[in-house]
C-alpha cells in the first residue's frame, strides 16, 4: 500500500496545479450560482484552457446542460460529481491493461514525435516490466538523433536491461536484430525506441510502418502494443498526431508523458472523443522509476478534486 | 503549419465578402468563428479574447460597416492585428565588443534546445564569426554527446567538461574557455526544465548569474497548448529573456504558441525551427506569418528562400537558354531538383499567393517530382533534347519503361510545352514584369503549369488488361 500511497500522492502531487487552475476556477465559479448560460459559457472556457479542446469542451458543457433539462442534475454543486463520473467512464478497465504474447518476446514499439520524451519513456516501461520479474531487452532504434543510442545505453545499464544496438543506420536492421536477440535471451519483453518523428513526414512515418513489419515478421503477433508517446503539455496538435501515428502503425495506447508540469492532459479526453485511444501509462517524473499505470479514478480524481 | 486556421478564416470572410454590407452584428458573429479557429490553433483562451475585442474595435472604429469592401477592410484588419501581435521582430543578433557575446538557451524538456544550438551555432557560423558550444546539460543522459557531435556537425569547437556534475561551474569555465581560444560567441545548452520546479529554476537563474548572458532565449515547442502561457511568462520573469525561438514549425501545429508567448512575454519571436537538420532555422517574420496565416501568401521568404537554394551559375546558364527558348527536358529536370532543394513541394507553392487554400483540393506530393524524373529518365537522350519528337510509339515505350500511364507521359511533356513557353516569354521581361507575371499566373491559378498527379501504378499492365481498358474507353 505504501508505494501505491506514494503513487497517488505524486500524482495528486504532479496534478496540483492542474487542480489549482482548473479548481480555483471552477470551484468559486460553482458555488451558489445558477446553472445559466453564462455559467455555462465560463465552464467551457475553463475547460479549453485545460487544453480539452473546443470540440470536447462543447460537448461536454452540451451534455451537462442535457443532464440539467432531464433534471439529473439540479445546482450548481452537482456540477462537479457530474462532471467527474462521464469523465471516467472515458476509459474502461478493458483497454489500459498492457496485452502480453501468448508465448515468446512481448513486443512493445515505442514511437512518437520529436522530444516528447520517447527515450525516457522507454527507460521507464522497461524499469515497469522488469519490477514484475519480467526480463527486458532493448532494441536501440533511433539511429538518427545524435546520441539517441548511448542516451539509451545509460539508461539500460541503470534498469537492468540488455540493449541491441545497431551498427548501420537502417533502424529496420537493428529492430530485426533485436528481435532475434528477444527470442534467442528468452526475453519476456522487447522494447523497441523509435527515433523521433513529425507525423507530418510521410517518408519517415513509412519508415515506421517498415519498422513495425519487420518486427511482425520475425515474430508472430508482434508488436503486441505500439505506444505513441504524447507530451502533456501538447495542444491540440496532438489528435493530429494520434491519428497520423494510428494510420502508419495501428496505435494501441498512449504513454502521457510529462504529466509532472502544470500540464492538464485534457487533451486525452479529445483523443478519446475523436480517435479512441486509451491512455496506458503515465510519465510524472523524470527518474525512470516515475511510471504509472494509467488509472481514469485517480486521474479525474486528481484533476477535479 | 497554420493552413487549417487560413481555411478557417478563409470561410469566414467568404461569408462576409458573399454580403454587400455588413452590420456590426455580422463582425461579431465572424469573430466568433475567428475565436474558435484561434482556440482550434491552440492560441491562449485570454489572448483569444482580448485579440478578438481589440479587432472588433477596431472594425467599429474604421466603420467597416460603411465601407464598400467590407470583407476585404475585414481581412486587413485581422492581418495587421495577428501581425502586430507577433510583432515586431528584430531578428538580428547583437554582438558585443570586447567578445564574446554569451548567449544562453532555456526551456521545458523536449522542446528541442540542443538541436537548437547548432542550428544557432551555423547561423552565428554564417556571418563570419566563431561560436563555441558550451554543454550544460549534465541532467539527461547523453545530452553532452548528443552537443559534441551536433557541434561537430555544425563545424564549431564544442566545450565539455568530463565527470563534472555542476553546470554552473561548466558554464563559466566555458566562458573562459572561449576567452583564451579566441572564440567570439558562446552558445551555452541547458537541461530542459519544468517551470515549476523550484529547484531546477532556481539552477538556470544561477547560470545566468555567473555568466550574464548577453542574450537568453526561450526554446519552445510551436505545439505547446494552452500551458505555453504559463511557461514563457514564469521563465521571462526568472530569466528575463530576450526573445523566443519555436521549434518543430514544420509539422502541421496551427501555432498558436507563437500568438500566446508574444502576447504574454512581450519577448519577440526571433527565429523558428522548420526541420531536423542545422540549416532548418529561420528567422521569424510577424507580417508574413499573418499573411500566412490568412492564405495572402509568402512571397518574399519564396524568394529568399530561392535566393539561398539557387546555384547562381547554374541559373546563368538556365537564363541563357531560357533566352534562346532552348529549354530541354533535361533542363526541366534540373529545375525540378533545384525546386526540391528549397523544401517539400506543398510548402513552396503554399507562399504562392492565392495558391494556400487551393492546395487541398490538389494532392500534391513529393513523389510527383520522383515520378516525373522515372519518366523523364526514361526517355533517350534525344528525346530529351527535343521533345516534339515524341509521338504516339515513343510515348508508349516510355511509359513501359518507367511503369506510368502513357497519358502520364503526355501530361508531363504537355505542362513541359506549357513551362517552356512561358520561360520564353519571361526571359524577354525585365525583374517587375516577371513579378507581375508570376503574380498574374498565380491569380490564374498556377495549379494548370503544375503536372497532374500521376497515376501510381505498382505494374506493367498485361495484354488483357490493356484490351480490358481499350474495351471500356470505346464504351
Amino acid at each position: 500500500m505504501g508505494f501505491l500511497g506514494k503513487a497517488i500522492a505524486k500524482l495528486a502531487e504532479g496534478l496540483s496545479k492542474t487542480k489549482q487552475k482548473l479548481l480555483g476556477g471552477l470551484k468559486t465559479l460553482l458555488v451558489g450560482r445558477k446553472l445559466d448560460q453564462e455559467l455555462m459559457d465560463e465552464l467551457e472556457a475553463k475547460l479549453i484552457e485545460a487544453d480539452f479542446g473546443v470540440a470536447t469542451a462543447r460537448q461536454t458543457v452540451a451534455d451537462l446542460q442535457a443532464a440539467y433539462k432531464e433534471k439529473r442534475i439540479e445546482k450548481s454543486e452537482d456540477v462537479l460529481p457530474f462532471l467527474k463520473d462521464e469523465l471516467k467512464k472515458y476509459w474502461p478497465e478493458a483497454d489500459r491493461t498492457v496485452h502480453f504474447a501468448p508465448s515468446g518476446p512481448t513486443v512493445v514499439l515505442v514511437a512518437g514525435i520529436n522530444g516528447c520524451g520517447k527515450t525516457t519513456s522507454v527507460a521507464k516501461l522497461a524499469w515497469f516490466f522488469r519490477q514484475q520479474g519480467k526480463k527486458v531487452v532493448l532494441g536501440a532504434c533511433d539511429t538518427f538523433r545524435a546520441a539517441a543510442v548511448e542516451q539509451l545505453a545509460v539508461w539500460s545499464g541503470r534498469v537492468g536491461a540488455d540493449i541491441i544496438k545497431g551498427s548501420g543506420s537502417d533502424p529496420g536492421s537493428v529492430a530485426f536484430d533485436a528481435c532475434d536477440a528477444a527470442v534467442a535471451r528468452k526475453a519476456d519483453v522487447l522494447l523497441v525506441d523509435t527515433a523521433g518523428r513529425l507525423h507530418t513526414q510521410d517518408n519517415l512515418m513509412r519508415e515506421l510502418t517498415k519498422i513495425r513489419n519487420v518486427t511482425a515478421k520475425k515474430i508472430p503477433g508482434a508488436p503486441h502494443e505500439v505506444l505513441l508517446v504524447l507530451d502533456a503539455t501538447t495542444g491540440q496538435n496532438a489528435i493530429n498526431q494520434a491519428k497520423a501515428f494510428t494510420a502508419a502503425t495501428n496505435v494501441t495506447g498512449i504513454m502521457l508523458a510529462k504529466l509532472d508540469g502544470m500540464a492538464k492532459g485534457g487533451i486525452v479526453v479529445a483523443i478519446r472523443n475523436e480517435v479512441n485511444l486509451p491512455v496506458k501509462f503515465i510519465g510524472i517524473g523524470e527518474k525512470y522509476q516515475d511510471i504509472e499505470p494509467f488509472d481514469p479514478e485517480q486521474f479525474v480524481e486528481a484533476l477535479f478534486a | 503549419m497554420f493552413e487549417t486556421l487560413t481555411e478557417k478564416l478563409n470561410d469566414v470572410f467568404r461569408k462576409l465578402s458573399g454580403r454587400g454590407r455588413i452590420s456590426e452584428e455580422n463582425v461579431r458573429e465572424s469573430m466568433r468563428d475567428v475565436q474558435t479557429a484561434l482556440l482550434e490553433a491552440d492560441v491562449n483562451y485570454k489572448v483569444v479574447q482580448k485579440f478578438c475585442d481589440d479587432v472588433v474595435a477596431k472594425a467599429a472604429g474604421t466603420e467597416v460597416i460603411k465601407s464598400l469592401h467590407p470583407g476585404q477592410l475585414m481581412v486587413k484588419i485581422v492581418h495587421d492585428e495577428l501581425a502586430s501581435l507577433m510583432g515586431p521582430v528584430d531578428t538580428r543578433i547583437y554582438f558585443v565588443s570586447p567578445p564574446p557575446t554569451i548567449i544562453m538557451m532555456a526551456g521545458l524538456q523536449g522542446s528541442g534546445k540542443t538541436t537548437t544550438c547548432g542550428k544557432l551555432a551555423m547561423y552565428i557560423q554564417k556571418q563570419g564569426r566563431r561560436p563555441l558550444l558550451v554543454a550544460c546539460d549534465l541532467q539527461r543522459p547523453a545530452a553532452v554527446d548528443q552537443l559534441a557531435i551536433v557541434a561537430g556537425q555544425a563545424g564549431c569547437p564544442c566545450f565539455r567538461v568530463e565527470g563534472q556534475t555542476n553546470p554552473v561551474r561548466v558554464a563559466r569555465m566555458g566562458v573562459q574557455h572561449a576567452v583564451e581560444n579566441a572564440c567570439d560567441v558562446v552558445i551555452v545548452d541547458t537541461a530542459g526544465r519544468l517551470h515549476i520546479d523550484e529547484e531546477m529554476m532556481r539552477q538556470a537563474q544561477d547560470i545566468a548569474e555567473a555568466v550574464k548572458p548577453h542574450q537568453i532565449y526561450l526554446v519552445c515547442d510551436a505545439m505547446t497548448g494552452q500551458d505555453a502561457v504559463n511557461s514563457a511568462r514564469e521563465f521571462n520573469e526568472r530569466l528575463e529573456l530576450d526573445g523566443v525561438i519555436l521549434t518543430k514549425f514544420d509539422s502541421d501545429a496551427r501555432g498558436g504558441a507563437a500568438l500566446s508567448v508574444k502576447a504574454v512575454t512581450g519577448k519577440p519571436i526571433k527565429f523558428i525551427g522548420v526541420g531536423e537538420k542545422l540549416d532548418r532555422l529561420e528567422e521569424f517574420h510577424a507580417d508574413r506569418m499573418a499573411g500566412r496565416i490568412l492564405g495572402m501568401g509568402d512571397v518574399v521568404s519564396l524568394v529568399e528562400k530561392a535566393q539561398q537554394q539557387f546555384d547562381a551559375e547554374e541559373a546563368a546558364k538556365l537564363q541563357e537558354k531560357m533566352a534562346k527558348g532552348k529549354f530541354t527536358l533535361d533542363d526541366f529536370l534540373a529545375q525540378m531538383r533545384q525546386m526540391q532543394k528549397m523544401g517539400p513541394l506543398k510548402e513552396i507553392l503554399k507562399m504562392i499567393p492565392g495558391l494556400g487554400s487551393q492546395l487541398d483540393t490538389v494532392p500534391i506530393s513529393g513523389d510527383e517530382i520522383m515520378r516525373m524524373e522515372a519518366i523523364i529518365q526514361s526517355m533517350t537522350a534525344k528525346e530529351r533534347q527535343n521533345p516534339d519528337i515524341i509521338e504516339a510509339s515513343r510515348r508508349r515505350r516510355i511509359a513501359r519503361g518507367c511503369g506510368a500511364a502513357v497519358e502520364d507521359v503526355s501530361g508531363l511533356i504537355k505542362s513541359f510545352n506549357q513551362v517552356a513557353g512561358m520561360m520564353k516569354q519571361m526571359a524577354g521581361m525585365g525583374m517587375r514584369d516577371r513579378m507581375n507575371f508570376a503574380k498574374q499566373v498565380g491569380q490564374m491559378g498556377a495549379m494548370g503549369m503544375m503536372p497532374r498527379k500521376v497515376k501510381n501504378r505498382s505494374h506493367r499492365l498485361s495484354r488483357k488488361e490493356r484490351l480490358e481498358r481499350k474495351h471500356k474507353r470505346r464504351k
